[in-house]
């Protein structure tokens, strides 16, 4: 049993980093996510990491392309506008195949916009985000424990598959306090022959670049990527199931929406409505199979996704679903966090 | 070797035998070969990693035989910077341009400066984005004619040159500056003590190091390589003066 301890999120993200090993974190200040930088600020003198507050968002992107190429575990975290800056970095990151954390604590956008939680970057997220054809492994945790969890869990992904890897989470999140079981510490040991630490002579130089000039070279180096997201989506698919096996409406959601949507679906059942929730917790990879094997059952009438913003992961629900079901939608934005009758409401409204 | 002769010149082994693909008389092959002399005579080559930026120089990594990295436009400093601090005790140097240094980059650059980072700058001015086609730089010349400052670079509108070197050198961080070139021998082999004397004092880790070398871009000032060293002759060096603008180390030991 670990450590038991009573914790905001944003500072559990930032001490379960700390004990997976953290060897360098690159930071800049953005509501509502400050507390990890200045956690790990805090926390400094009594760790090895390095620890830069970087002049902004790019710069500290581009710090940890060049710390996680020199071998390093690094992270970096920031909300919606701070991660919009730091797209060409992570592209670069994706590009380069470096493994590295990235944690969006989400604010309401578009622009400034507010500092209250949004789901709004789940598209920024689990698309792309920058540019060309790249994906990060997104981990959407729920709760101050799974901040903790998630995070060594990034870690373990990111260096498995050389590959960036992002935790989803949102602002209630990172401001919450709630209990949490802390994990034991680690010591991190980097096993990364690629990683440019300085020639020595029982190997060639080596080279962390995303530039391949020539097009085959680089339709090539694509072709590699893709392969690899293909053995991720294989193996590292993540959901959660709750009161499903008999439901005749499937309701969904991520990240903080799905705990609301859990008393949703108890509040249902209580009416007698047969309903259960399916969360997918890598929100890329997507669930997209488990959402088509629920669309193949006679018995399920329709899906319904619930999200802190306009309707985003809903068209991932309704490319799994193929036009088999109706997949319908309910949303707020702007910060504003739905209650659970609102959701039944807009649940029960689809009922014939 | 015939008897009777004696090697005074040779390719050093950390620079790889291969055809650049830098346009003749543009001084980064000379740059790149100075700072692999560097790195052979130092005998740093296991210790030494490179950052190289968007620009000409982005192969660098062609023909340097050392670890390197690749860093976006503008960000050799903050890619340098955290390899510097999670490998202390490794050589580090960012190889940039003057877009890449003193457009894009200037906020990575002057805080990397003002943190006092222990890597070298080697930074390369030649007044013009030379990879893209010869577009203005924040270096070009008042009245010098580019790509899109076809009537010559009008300072009322655009602001005069950066001099990168003497403004880093107001910076506490900065333990030495430098402007060097290579337009005779003799300035080459200025260059060459001054990338060393970089080396060196990061070796020490007394500060962040920064070598400005006024350099050519023959096709991109569309001249010979001849009239180019003319052009820095009679045109660069009066506002962009070579010499020292730093040197932390010189003052203590006068102290």
């Amino acid at each position: 049993m670990g450590e038991i301890k009573f914790m905001k999120g944003n500072e559990a993200l930032a001490e379960a980093a700390i004990r997976s090993g953290l060897q360098g974190y690159f930071g800049y200040p953005i509501t509502p996510q400050s507390e990890v930088v200045e956690y790990l600020a805090m926390q400094e003198p009594n760790h090895n990491y390095v620890l830069i507050q970087a002049e902004s968002e790019v710069a500290s992107v581009n710090m940890v392309y060049g710390a996680a190429a020199a071998g390093a575990r690094v992270m970096t975290t920031t909300s919606s506008p701070g991660f919009s800056l730091m797209q060409e970095g992570v592209s670069y990151i994706a590009c380069a195949e470096l493994p590295c954390v990235f944690a969006n604590i989400v604010r309401g956008g578009p622009g400034l916009g507010t500092i209250q939680a949004s789901q709004g970057d789940y598209f920024q997220a689990v698309k792309g985000g920058g540019h060309g054809d790249y994906h990060l492994i997104v981990l959407a945790p729920n709760s101050v424990q799974e901040m903790v969890d998630h995070c060594r869990l990034a870690f373990e992904l990111a260096d498995k598959y050389r590959n960036p890897v992002m935790l989803l989470s949102d602002g209630s999140i990172g401001q919450m306090m709630e209990k949490v079981v802390l994990p034991e510490p680690i010591p991190y040991k980097p096993d990364k022959p690629w990683a440019t630490t300085g020639k020595t002579p029982d190997r060639k130089r080596n080279i962390i670049t995303s530039l391949y000039i020539q097009s085959e070279d680089m339709e090539k180096k694509n072709q590699t990527i893709q392969a690899k997201y293909q053995e991720i989506t294989k193996n590292e698919i993540r959901y959660e199931k709750y009161r499903v096996d008999d439901a005749e409406i499937i309701i969904s959601a991520f990240g903080l929406t799905s705990r609301i949507c859990k008393k949703v679906v108890d509040l249902a059942r209580e009416e007698g409505i047969k309903m259960g929730l399916f969360r997918p917790i890598t929100v890329w990879p997507f669930p997209t199979d488990q959402f088509a094997e629920f669309a193949a059952q006679d018995r399920v009438k329709f899906f319904l996704s619930a999200e802190m913003n306009a309707g985003q992961m809903v068209e991932d629900i309704r490319l799994s679903v193929n036009g088999k079901k109706p997949v319908y939608f309910y949303g707020r934005q702007g910060g504003i966090v739905p209650t659970p009758e609102e959701i039944l409401n807009a649940a029960k409204g689809h009922l014939k | 070797m015939k008897e009777g002769y004696e090697v005074v010149y040779k390719r050093p082994k950390t620079l790889l035998d291969k055809r650049m693909h830098y346009c003749p008389g543009c001084f980064h092959a000379t740059i790149h070969k100075l700072l692999m002399e560097i790195v052979e005579e130092m005998g740093i080559q296991e210790k030494t990693v490179g950052v190289c930026p968007v620009g000409c120089s982005v192969f660098a990594y062609d023909y340097m035989d050392i670890d390197m990295q690749e860093a976006a436009h503008g960000r050799a400093a903050a890619v340098a910077t955290a390899i510097k601090r999670m490998l202390p005790d490794r050589y580090v140097f960012s190889y940039q341009g003057d877009g890449d240094l003193a457009a894009i980059g200037t906020a990575e650059t002057i805080h990397a400066c003002n943190r006092g980072e222990k890597f070298t700058f080697i930074f390369i001015n030649n007044g013009i984005y030379g990879m893209t086609g010869g577009q203005m730089a924040p270096t070009t010349l008042e009245g010098q004619k580019t790509t899109t400052s076809p009537y010559g670079r009008n300072v009322q509108k655009l602001g005069m040159p950066l001099k990168m070197a003497e403004m880093v050198s107001q910076l506490a961080g900065v333990a030495y500056a430098e402007r060097v070139s290579c337009n005779t021998p003799a300035n080459t082999r200025k260059a060459k003590k001054a990338l060393k004397k970089a080396f060196e004092i990061q070796g020490k880790g007394l500060g962040t190091t920064f070598i400005e070398v006024a350099s050519n871009c023959p096709s991109g000032w569309k001249c010979t390589p001849v009239e180019s060293l003319d052009w820095l002759k009679n045109k660069v060096y009066p506002y962009f003066p070579l010499g020292v603008f730093k040197d932390v180390p010189a003052v203590k030991e006068e102290v």
